[in-house]
């Protein structure tokens, strides 16, 4: 019972650095309707730069993680300005690949500044874990919980009640008529990029939830949290923390009980579970859970 | 219609395969120089040489992975450009290809252990491989693909437009998985060796005379690939004029108008997945029986985007496009490795430690990135858009119109 009890909590960190990591891709989304397949590269150029600071020029972590903050929002304008301002109108799918060759050139940047060797972030959670009622629990996995949940409730309140939150959910129900009505539409997608950049930027120090260091194949994780918005619906900020959750927890049992009841599905199973489960629900629905529903009209 | 290509009075012409003798007459002559350059593509060449390009072994070896590249290419675009059908599973069907061919026309791998009931030596097999002919893996490899393309076809089928590639993106994945699990196919992590290129008895992978004439393994390699990349290229464009092709083309333009004509959705979607998964297990097949060694981890997400890459950058629903896209992919590593030399470019690529900015390989994935990034702003129709206006602008020399 307690293992199955841990492994749910595990599942729930693991949930939770989805759940950053999936809603920059749905707030990318959701104002621009381009699917960023940047995210990657952005969580290990950010996660490189907390690692640059807080160990190489042994800073604060906290500070270091702020600077990174920072360092995350300007690579997130930046790239929004110079790369994806210009295709604003251009198919969907061309603007897709195009965030694909925006992944490659930063995966190479973080490459070449930090090397190809596993690096820690120095984050202050250590191997340390504190043990509730017979459940260990990772203190690393505690602050990923608690970040997650601090972040997306802060969102929450930044979209509802701020100016540019407003602007951002105007936009995101029809840029057109939020553009008529004097919204910033061009600020609207660099704020969310900057977003986007950001949380990829904090996930990449829960990665690796067990050891909290980060190296360049790290970065294949981000791909992992693409099944999770699918499932959540390519639109739904609501629809992404709850697929986070289901994906996290389904993860993590199989890891956990796959060598014990079905080994034959091999090692590292667990890592495609989330695209099977994406499978399944598209099968069912082909929205994802609670997408919306495209209506055409010919 | 001298001088007016554009002009068409009949929808025979409209559709026909060259639309003048024009092209023709340089279709052949590029057939003939191609031709001519690889049977001189070995260092003691007894043909004469055509200036600046002969071909050292290092050369047609990308020619030959250029040709084979090609085909797959063709493949995703049917899928890609013809369908409109994005796919980012390409790196899938391609492995799927490769592995079954090295299955079937490859080496069996036994090793004597003990028998831990008895303590006598047993044979266990570690590799399964059946040294078949290539008659048999080739269209075999393309098949299997198919088959699987035809069992995802259903899920593809039902979700459109982004989904659609992130359903393909999983395929990916799970096809990486799989093929990391089957060790007893595939040997695990590490790979296994590959087929033996040979048909009936004619061994394609070995250096030998072919009809009085000594040629090496490149050389005969390539021309196979030539042969075959004629006829799947040939068979590509007849379907692309045909019934199927202008189904697939109004399903891309637009799928529920399509419908309303009463073009089956389904059925042209599950058909396009289908070729050209077939395309890409041939491709796989060949392209790594050349390199005589197959891993489980190259079947990844960049190849695919490779792949994407060709057809975007040579020119999409076009099948010289595609071809062009796969020759210039494969030789980009190269141009970027004489980039390094020149003046200006070396301070940015290292050709050795601690000069330069990026080293080779940074530098050609950066550029590469770069790539597609500038096709798909600037010239959404390719290799082949910039040809048709080069074309465009000479036909009007020395006016601009």
């Amino acid at each position: 019972m307690n293992e199955f009890v841990k492994a749910l909590f595990d599942g729930l960190s693991l949930a939770a650095v989805y759940a950053l990591i999936a809603l920059g891709f749905v707030i990318i989304y959701k104002s621009m309707q381009v699917l960023s397949f940047a995210q990657p590269g952005l969580l290990l150029i950010g996660g490189f730069w907390v690692v640059e600071f807080s160990m190489r020029r042994d800073i604060n972590f906290f500070l270091a993680v702020a600077i990174a903050v920072v360092f995350a929002t300007v690579t997130g304008l930046v790239i929004e300005r110079l790369a994806l301002r210009p295709m604003v109108g251009k198919p969907v799918f061309a603007v897709a690949i195009m965030t694909i060759g925006i992944d490659v050139v930063l995966r190479i940047w973080a490459l070449d500044l930090f090397g190809d060797t596993l690096q820690s972030t120095g984050d202050p959670w250590g191997i340390g874990t504190s043990t509730v009622g017979g459940i260990v629990l990772g203190h690393r996995r505690i602050a990923a919980i608690v970040v997650a949940a601090v972040l997306v409730v802060a969102l929450l309140v930044f979209f509802r009640y701020t100016r540019i939150g407003l602007a951002m959910r105007a936009t995101a129900f029809d840029q057109e008529v939020a553009l008529t009505q004097g919204v910033s539409v061009a600020r609207v997608f660099a704020v969310s990029w900057a977003i986007a950049a950001v949380l990829a930027a904090i996930a990449a120090l829960f990665v690796n939830l067990n050891t909290g260091s980060l190296s360049p194949n790290d970065a294949a994780f981000a791909l992992r949290a693409l099944p999770v918005v699918v499932i959540g619906g390519l639109d739904s900020i609501g629809g992404a923390l709850v697929a986070a959750v289901i994906v996290g927890i389904a993860e993590q049992l199989t890891s956990v009980y796959s060598p014990q009841y079905f080994d034959w599905v091999g090692a590292g199973f667990a890592q495609v579970v989330p695209y099977l489960v994406m499978f399944i629900v598209l099968l069912v629905r082909p929205y994802g859970l609670f997408g919306t529903k495209e209506v055409e009209r010919v | 219609m001298r001088g007016r290509p554009n002009l068409v009075a009949e929808y025979r012409s409209d559709a026909a395969i060259f639309r003048s003798n024009v092209q023709r007459f340089w279709f052949v002559l590029l057939l003939v120089v191609v031709f001519y350059l690889a049977l001189q593509g070995r260092p003691d060449s007894p043909l004469p040489q055509l200036g600046p390009l002969h071909l050292g072994r290092d050369w047609m070896i990308l020619a030959v992975t250029a040709v084979f590249a090609s085909i797959g290419a063709i493949g995703l675009n049917i899928v890609t450009g013809y369908a409109g059908q994005v796919s980012l599973g390409h790196a899938f069907f391609l492995g799927l290809g490769a592995f079954t061919a090295a299955v079937l026309g490859g080496v069996e791998e036994v090793r004597m252990v003990p028998d831990l009931a008895t303590g006598e030596m047993v044979e266990k097999t570690l590799l399964v491989g059946y040294g078949l002919d290539m008659i048999v893996w080739l269209p075999a490899a393309g098949l299997l693909a198919a088959l699987c393309g035809l069992i995802v076809a259903p899920i593809a089928t039902r979700v459109r437009g982004l989904y659609l590639a992130f359903v393909t993106l999983g395929l990916v994945f799970l096809g990486t998985h799989v093929f990391k699990t089957a060790k007893g196919y595939t040997g695990g992590t590490n790979g296994r060796p590959t087929a033996e290129v040979r048909l009936w008895s004619f061994r394609f992978d070995q250096d030998g005379e072919v009809f009085g004439f000594f040629m090496t393994k490149e050389q005969k390699l390539f021309f196979l690939g030539l042969v075959l990349l004629l006829v799947l290229g040939l068979a590509a464009k007849n379907l692309a004029r045909s019934k199927v092709g202008r189904a697939m083309a109004a399903v891309r333009d637009r799928d529920i108008a399509a419908e309303i004509m009463g073009i089956p959705l389904t059925r042209y979607k599950t058909l396009a997945f289908v070729i050209s998964s077939f395309y890409a297990g041939i491709a796989g097949a060949l392209l790594w029986s050349v390199i005589t060694r197959v891993q489980p981890g190259e079947f990844n997400l960049l190849l695919s985007v490779e792949f994407i890459a060709m057809i975007l950058i040579g020119g999409v629903a076009t099948v010289s496009g595609s071809v062009m896209g796969a020759c210039f992919i494969v030789f980009l590593p190269k141009v970027v490795e004489w980039l390094a030399g020149v003046p200006l470019f070396d301070l940015v690529i290292s050709t050795g430690v601690g000069e330069g900015v990026f080293d080779i390989f940074q530098f050609e994935r950066i550029l590469f990135g770069l790539l597609i990034v500038l096709f798909l702003i600037f010239e959404p129709l390719g290799l082949y858009g910039i040809w048709i206006r080069i074309r465009n602008y000479w036909k009007a020399y020395p006016f601009s119109y």
